[in-house]
């Protein structure tokens, strides 16, 4: 027995001063192939670099994912090193993770869109790294919209009235199954995203101002639910009520529908060799609220961060960089279309070849609408929670648009306690 | 009872009896009081403060302001009401076909062992399983159960179970009975067993019709068992969450106390509210049980008279 200890310093000693391969713990989104496509980027970085990487898979839905997260920082848990963080997380989260600005070179961030990277920045603090970058997009059938003569809808208004008419055309001839539009409406963080577009389109703001005052309480916002709501059972099945990305995706891929909402990963998804819709699909920024409206989408996206609770903080910075890296967001972007947030990637002719509408798309993320969670810091899950409950409950039926924004300004207000979030 | 003894008749033995008896209860009751008591004493205190998930140090006693939280907060009433509704509507009905299954079950036919262990199988799937199938199986698009209604001709269009306000918590009640309407038959059919025989042979030399032997002998045989099994459930059910929170995830129109708790817990990190909504669906619990253990304490008497 006492050879052991012996033949460990050996051991030691043969290997040199070569770094201790690290155990590296990833969480990666499970939306569509993410989870895939993150097993790959790290798998590549392990081989090239000795360490051994696990991706722990994660809840689909943003909201609980959020709540797993909270529960393993809160306890300051050391079993994952590596978290993948929604863009509206990093105030809320920040303060568990590192501050990546020391582990990278002013090179690499200097490549990313200023305004991405600034989302990450916390009290001076670099919490994480921007990987991809999302806006909600409208997704129509092409070959449906070329058959009954329609063009593809710049209003919301337009989009009720085509999407009916080629719903009634297509059911009387046989299409029982066929619906004109799919989106999300489970109650959850994804119909924020759906009901700030609507609001912000019809010009209703962005439920609270970037002052901190509660501004969705309004006529503009109040037509924009209740033009929603008119779609329930209409033109969107009633199921849609309980519908996340991959549920309206389901639908919409297997022909049912002729528009969908969505993000970006859907496009090569829909457009895969098993896609029944494949070639097929055709890809715009979502409508403007009426004439005098714009056209908003949502702003999403996902950035990774380190744990100030990893044991390997290094090896884990190290991943995160070889991660958001120009490389691996080509890649990502070609396979998975996601969309880069280095701004060199878009203008890639490979990538432009896979993705013709990715450098479209430059400007439509650009003026993307983002939900209120800067200025409404650790309070924006209940913010949020509260907007999407009134808005299910208007697109249930449960009251009209007014009467529920009512009854929401005056919870945020309590929310806010004399003033401040 | 022995406390009513008088302490000064004991005899040496009793006490030395008395001494090895606490030297065996104590070390339970120290375990009983490190996981359970003090776990639940630490819930009662945060539901006075305004603790948040993170940082649980800095709480600052608030008195009783998460309760007029809790008081003031529509949804919170709503919960109540959802899962007093869930609680009656599931154990009623999981009673009923539970005991229809039971005497099915205890009459002997062909295959007996096979159906007994058939039955059990909804409730030896666990609950997270068997929710996220019966998940797929309501979906409005893609589900087993519209596809089956509207090939029968039932329905005209497929029914959003889930996600309509209206129907949502009967699918949820309905999940529920298919799960535990097993665990219900198992307790009976335990109960049934144990019948003495000798009653109903009497009955039947006396000519008496089968409905009328059912609520005159075999109810009045099972009920101890029967009013166990209904405690336990309602126990069960006046907690649920799983369930809930996989079909219909935080949707407040099927929202529990429970998920409410967790809700304001982990979402919200306010271990304040949600401590407060915990204890108050614990002294919920607490009241139901105790108002069950007088009515069976009542039954006993009634029954030895």
């Amino acid at each position: 027995m006492k050879a052991l200890p012996i033949l460990a310093a050996l051991a030691l000693a043969m290997l040199g001063r070569a770094v201790p391969a690290a155990e590296i713990a990833i969480s990666c989104g499970a939306v569509g192939q993410e989870l895939a496509l993150c097993r790959e980027g790290a798998e590549a970085w392990a081989e090239r670099t000795g360490h051994t990487v696990t991706v722990v898979s994660t809840p689909a839905s943003a909201t609980e994912r959020l709540a797993l997260y909270q529960q393993l920082l809160a306890a300051q848990a050391p079993d994952i090193d590596v978290f993948q963080i929604d863009v509206i997380w990093p105030g809320l989260l920040g303060a568990h993770f590192v501050d990546l600005k020391t582990q990278a070179d002013a090179e690499s961030l200097a490549a990313h869109v200023p305004a991405i990277l600034a989302n990450n920045v916390v009290g001076n603090r670099l919490v994480a790294m921007p990987w991809f970058t999302d806006t909600g997009l409208l997704y129509y059938r092409k070959d449906l919209l070329d058959k009954h003569g329609a063009a593809v809808p710049a209003t919301w208004q337009a989009l009720t009235e085509t999407a009916a008419r080629i719903q009634a055309a297509e059911r009387a001839a046989g299409n029982g199954r066929l619906w004109g539009y799919v989106w999300q409406g489970r109650a959850y963080e994804g119909l924020t995203c759906n009901a700030l577009e609507w609001i912000d389109a019809h010009g209703g703001g962005t439920i609270v101002g970037d002052d901190g005052a509660v501004t969705v309480n309004n006529p503009r916002a109040a037509a924009a639910l209740d033009l929603a709501a008119s779609w329930v059972g209409a033109i969107s099945p009633p199921g849609v009520l309980n519908y996340q990305e991959e549920e309206a995706r389901g639908v919409f891929q297997s022909g049912n529908a002729v528009f969908m909402r969505n993000w970006p990963y859907a496009w090569s998804l829909v457009n895969g060799a098993d896609s029944p819709v494949r070639g097929r699909v055709g890809i715009a920024p979502l409508p403007r609220g009426g004439p005098d409206g714009k056209p908003s989408g949502a702003l999403g996206g996902q950035t990774l961060a380190v744990s100030k609770y990893s044991r390997h903080v290094d090896a884990a910075a190290d991943l995160v960089l070889y991660l958001t890296g120009a490389d691996e967001q080509k890649r990502r972007a070609i396979v998975g279309s996601f969309n880069p947030t280095i701004a060199a990637v878009y203008a890639d002719p490979e990538v432009a070849a896979a993705n013709p509408f990715l450098s479209g798309l430059a400007d439509a993320v650009s003026g993307a609408v983002a939900r209120p969670s800067r200025v409404t810091g650790k309070r924006y899950n209940r913010v949020s929670t509260a907007f999407w409950n009134a808005v299910h409950a208007t697109l249930s039926g449960d009251g009209d648009g007014a009467a529920n924004l009512a009854k929401l300004e005056k919870d945020l207000d309590r929310l806010r306690r004399g003033g401040r979030w | 009872m022995w406390s009513s003894e008088p302490p000064a008749a004991a005899s040496p033995l009793t006490r030395a009896r008395v001494r090895a008896a606490w030297a065996f209860v104590t070390p339970m009751l120290a375990v009983l009081a490190l996981v359970a008591g003090w776990p639940l004493l630490r819930t009662v205190w945060l539901g006075f403060t305004d603790a948040e998930l993170a940082g649980m140090g800095d709480a600052t006693w608030v008195g009783l302001d998460n309760y007029r939280i809790l008081v003031g907060d529509g949804t919170w009433w709503r919960a109540v009401g959802n899962t007093v509704w869930f609680t009656v509507v599931s154990v009623a009905l999981e009673t009923v076909l539970g005991l229809a299954i039971a005497l099915v079950l205890a009459a002997p036919f062909p295959g007996r062992g096979l159906a007994r262990a058939a039955v059990l199988v909804p409730w030896a799937i666990p609950t997270i399983v068997s929710a996220k199938m019966w998940g797929w199986m309501l979906h409005d698009q893609f589900g087993l159960i519209n596809d089956a209604l509207l090939g029968l001709g039932l329905i005209a269009e497929p029914v959003a179970w889930t996600a309509d306000p209206d129907l949502a918590l009967w699918a949820v009640i309905a999940v529920d009975v298919w799960k535990t309407t097993p665990f219900m038959a198992l307790l009976l059919l335990a109960a049934l067993q144990m019948r003495p025989r000798e009653c109903y042979e009497a009955a039947r030399v006396d000519g008496i019709h089968p409905v009328v032997v059912f609520f005159r002998v075999t109810l009045p045989l099972i009920r101890p068992a029967l009013v166990v099994a209904v405690v336990f459930r309602a126990l069960d059910a006046l907690r649920v969450f799983d369930l809930i929170y996989v079909l219909t995830s935080n949707s407040e129109a099927t929202m529990s106390m429970s998920v409410y708790a967790r809700q304001q817990l982990i979402d919200f990190q306010d271990a304040g509210v949600g401590s407060a909504a915990a204890t108050l669906l614990f002294l919920v619990v607490a009241v139901f049980t105790v108002i069950t253990i007088m009515a069976g304490r009542l039954d006993i008497t009634e029954g030895a008279r």
